[in-house]
């Protein structure tokens, strides 16, 4: 098998794994990254970049064909005609709930890196320390020190927009010029300042999205198209296209194979550390063994537990890092679909221009400073205003010439934000495999069993409530909160299950992202998180796999791997 | 060995190795012929003529311009709901038995003032049809991931109304000639300015 040797293995292609092996290989390592779904080459795939609604026989809307097809898609906007093709289908890779449990997943090449929400926020020194302070699960490892300069790393590098705000609870980072607000936004913004005392603050968006050019990484820069799930021929997002994957290549390091599913780390029980993979060829369903010092577990948060499930079971029953029992526990993700929305009276000579991939954001207030209510931790909101259009006069009266020129125009201006909540983790929510199922190579699949606890649905009410509360302060009218389904998984930031920690006996990974039982594996995906703030995680994942790139090339470098 | 030999002449080439085929990721979705749905083009004919009495040609282009009845009909055949579509079907042709009771003629036959007159009758008994049901909110799309299944059905003429202010605004004509549409806007202004009688953006 010497011909299929490299010095380190790159398990997925989404924004860890992109990120593991653009540093692997600018280290000088001959990397290999394996991708389970097929090859998505930058501009040339983005098939519906330029596709306007009236390009598609359904306008872009769902089928009951596809409903029928795909139950599991259809519960959210996943199921829709300009992304169909992008997200993982129940059919081919079924997975069982115990509990309802959305998993949304990104099967080629950029895995999620194309399909995401974009927004980047830092977490705070608290969220790190918060496990300990409260009592709750385990205390991470590292703290915001540890993970603060490679924030302004990976930020540098990836292009976030954002302003500075010089808030604790929402640190300052490396930020090209924001996306702007309109008008109305920043009415309310101020209200909100002045209401909330300098308390509460609605800014910016932080969003990884470039608004000025990249030219040394070719990307243009974003042009305000709001199709960012289509993959942007511009570069104008961040994703492994975009950015990790082109500086990866140019090292000439890099060897990408799609369809490679990997079926299990390849574990030595003498030497006690990682052989290499097993990978599935997806298409030919031909086996084959790759070998290296290194191995990077980025092929999500719950596939990096289902390998880790399904390696080394003759030395540990339930695989690989198993041995502290914590393996595929304390799921998490951020629950949301609460919030409020409103309309704004007045600004009837204000609009805006150009299609913005984001709004704005409010940052956690709740259980901070002297804040204390009978939940721990908190949320954020984002939220958007804009004015309303045709779309909200079906069920009005009227016809003809009238009518027709009134929904022509722009209507009142609406106001709207939804809160996304820390869920704390529990070593009751859990992954596990059901051999009983088996996908469509005959592998077994996960059975998700994890829900809301009563920390998260006393928190939702504050959610709702200050929502509707700060909208009233700030002069919005019509005021309307809502509640609604929250399965875990729905907030698509699926974190834990392989948690990083100080002893080997309550954790999975150490301070390095390591395998306790496997030292040259590393998890720096979502799985590898011990508590789940309230920010969008991608940036942390980010932030985490360089520093845990950089560590392991030293590591090589002084033969300890 | 070849393998290897492979590999290496793929990253000399392009500085990247790439082993394995390459299938279409977006998917790419071919028009629908209204030969696969349950409607035929009289009833495209019949859609248009009350489409075009909600949305008509004034300045700017109308409903039958932009040919809405067909997508309409696409629509309600693939995205709505078994209940939806009966009662569009239902609908289309108690739009012609009515049209015969009052006017003693089927609906294409009425002139301008009588389908004017008809349909604005339709639009109030649907709005009190639905209060009645307690509908008073219906998605401006025709599918509804959170249509629940137990609600009422809306009265026909709202469905009807539904699929041509959906179908006529998402339409290229109704986007870039009676909305304001920019492909590539390039920035975001959120300061600019408004007056009366400016159109909304398409999206």
């Amino acid at each position: 098998m010497a011909n299929n040797n490299y010095d380190a293995i790159v398990v997925g292609s989404g924004i860890s794994g992109g990120w593991a092996a653009k540093e692997l290989a600018e280290k000088g390592l001959k990397v290999l990254m394996l991708e389970r779904g097929r090859n998505i080459e930058h501009i040339k795939d983005y098939t519906n970049a330029f596709h306007e609604a009236w390009d598609y026989p359904h306008r872009g809307l769902a089928t009951q064909q596809m409903k029928a097809d795909f139950p599991k898609l259809a519960r959210e906007y996943t199921l829709n005609e300009p992304t169909q093709g992008m997200w993982a289908t129940d059919k081919e890779h079924p997975y069982t709930e115990v509990k309802r449990f959305d998993w949304f997943r990104g099967y080629h090449m950029g895995g999620r890196s194309l399909l995401w929400g974009r927004q980047s926020y830092r977490w705070n020194a608290e969220d790190f320390t918060a496990n300990a302070k409260d009592g709750i699960a385990i205390d991470w490892p590292i703290r915001y020190e540890d993970l603060a300069p490679w924030y302004d790393y990976v930020e540098k590098f990836a292009g976030i927009a954002g302003t500075r705000e010089g808030l604790d609870v929402l640190p300052d980072g490396q930020f090209l010029p924001p996306v702007p607000l309109n008008m109305v936004e920043k009415d309310v913004a101020k209200r909100i300042e002045k209401a909330y005392k300098g308390m509460r603050h609605m800014i910016h968006s932080r969003t990884a999205n470039i608004t000025q050019a990249m030219p040394e990484q070719n990307r243009v820069g974003c042009q305000y198209r709001n199709k960012c799930w289509l993959g942007c021929p511009f570069g104008g997002y961040f994703s492994t296209q975009s950015s990790t994957l082109p500086a990866a290549m140019a090292t000439g390091n890099l060897t990408v194979r799609p369809f490679s599913i990997v079926t299990q780390v390849l574990y030595d029980k003498d030497s006690k550390k990682a052989t290499g993979v097993e990978v599935l060829d997806a298409q030919t369903n031909q086996t084959y063994v790759f070998t290296s010092k290194i191995i990077f577990l980025n092929a999500s948060t719950l596939n990096s537990t289902w390998i880790m499930m399904n390696s080394a079971t003759d030395v540990w029953q339930d695989g690989l890092g198993s041995s502290s029992g914590e393996l595929g526990h304390n799921v998490m993700d951020h629950h949301l679909s609460v919030g409020a929305q409103g309309t704004v009276e007045g600004f009837e000579d204000k609009y805006y221009s150009g299609r913005r991939p984001c709004g704005f954001y409010i940052p956690r207030y709740r259980n901070w400073g002297s804040d204390k209510r009978d939940y721990v931790r908190g949320f954020g909101y984002q939220g958007s205003a804009s004015r309303s259009n045709w779309q909200s006069n079906v069920a009005e009266l009227g016809v003809g010439a009238d009518f027709k020129n009134a929904l022509a125009e722009p209507g009142a201006w609406n106001i709207g934000m939804g809160g996304f909540g820390e869920i704390l983790p529990d070593h009751k929510n859990k992954v596990s495999l059901d051999k009983s199922v088996k996908d469509k190579w005959g592998l077994p699949v996960l059975s998700m069993d994890a829900e809301l606890q009563a920390n998260e649905l006393r928190m939702r009410k504050d959610m709702k409530q200050d929502a509707m509360d700060m909208l009233e302060a700030a002069g919005v009218k019509n005021i309307r909160g809502w509640d609604g389904e929250s399965p875990i998984g729905k907030g698509i930031h699926e974190m834990g299950t392989a948690r990083m920690g100080k002893d080997p006996k309550t954790s999975v990974l150490n301070k390095h992202n390591q395998v306790w039982d496997a030292p040259n594996v590393f998890v720096t995906d979502g799985a590898c998180m011990t508590s789940a703030s309230c920010v969008n995680p991608s940036l942390t994942y980010m932030a985490m796999t360089a520093r845990a790139t950089h560590f392991a090339v030293e590591e090589l470098k002084k033969r300890n791997l | 060995m070849e393998r290897r030999n492979l590999l290496k002449m793929i990253a000399a080439a392009t500085g990247v190795a790439m082993v394995g085929g390459r299938a279409f990721a977006y998917e790419l979705h071919s028009p629908v012929p209204l030969s696969s749905t349950v409607f035929s083009s009289d009833d495209v004919m019949l859609f248009n003529e009350v489409a075009d009495v909600i949305i008509p040609r004034t300045d700017t282009p109308g409903a039958k311009d932009a040919n809405v009845g067909l997508m309409a009909l696409i629509l309600a055949n693939d995205c709505y709901t078994q209940e939806e579509r009966s009662a569009l079907v239902q609908g289309l042709v108690t739009i012609d038995q009515q049209a015969q009771q009052r006017f003693g003629k089927p609906y294409l036959l009425l002139d301008t003032a009588q389908k004017l007159q008809y349909i604005t009758q339709l639009d109030e008994d649907a709005k009190r049809a639905n209060n009645q049901q307690e509908l008073f909110y219906l998605s401006s799309k025709p599918y509804d991931k959170d249509r629940d299944e137990n609600a009422a059905t809306p009265h026909f003429f709202t469905l009807i109304k539904q699929l041509t202010l959906f179908s006529f605004f998402t339409s290229k004509l109704g986007a870039t000639e009676v909305l304001r549409f920019e492909a590539i806007p390039g920035k975001y202004n959120g300061e600019l300015d408004y007056k009366k009688g400016d159109r909304a953006w398409a999206t």
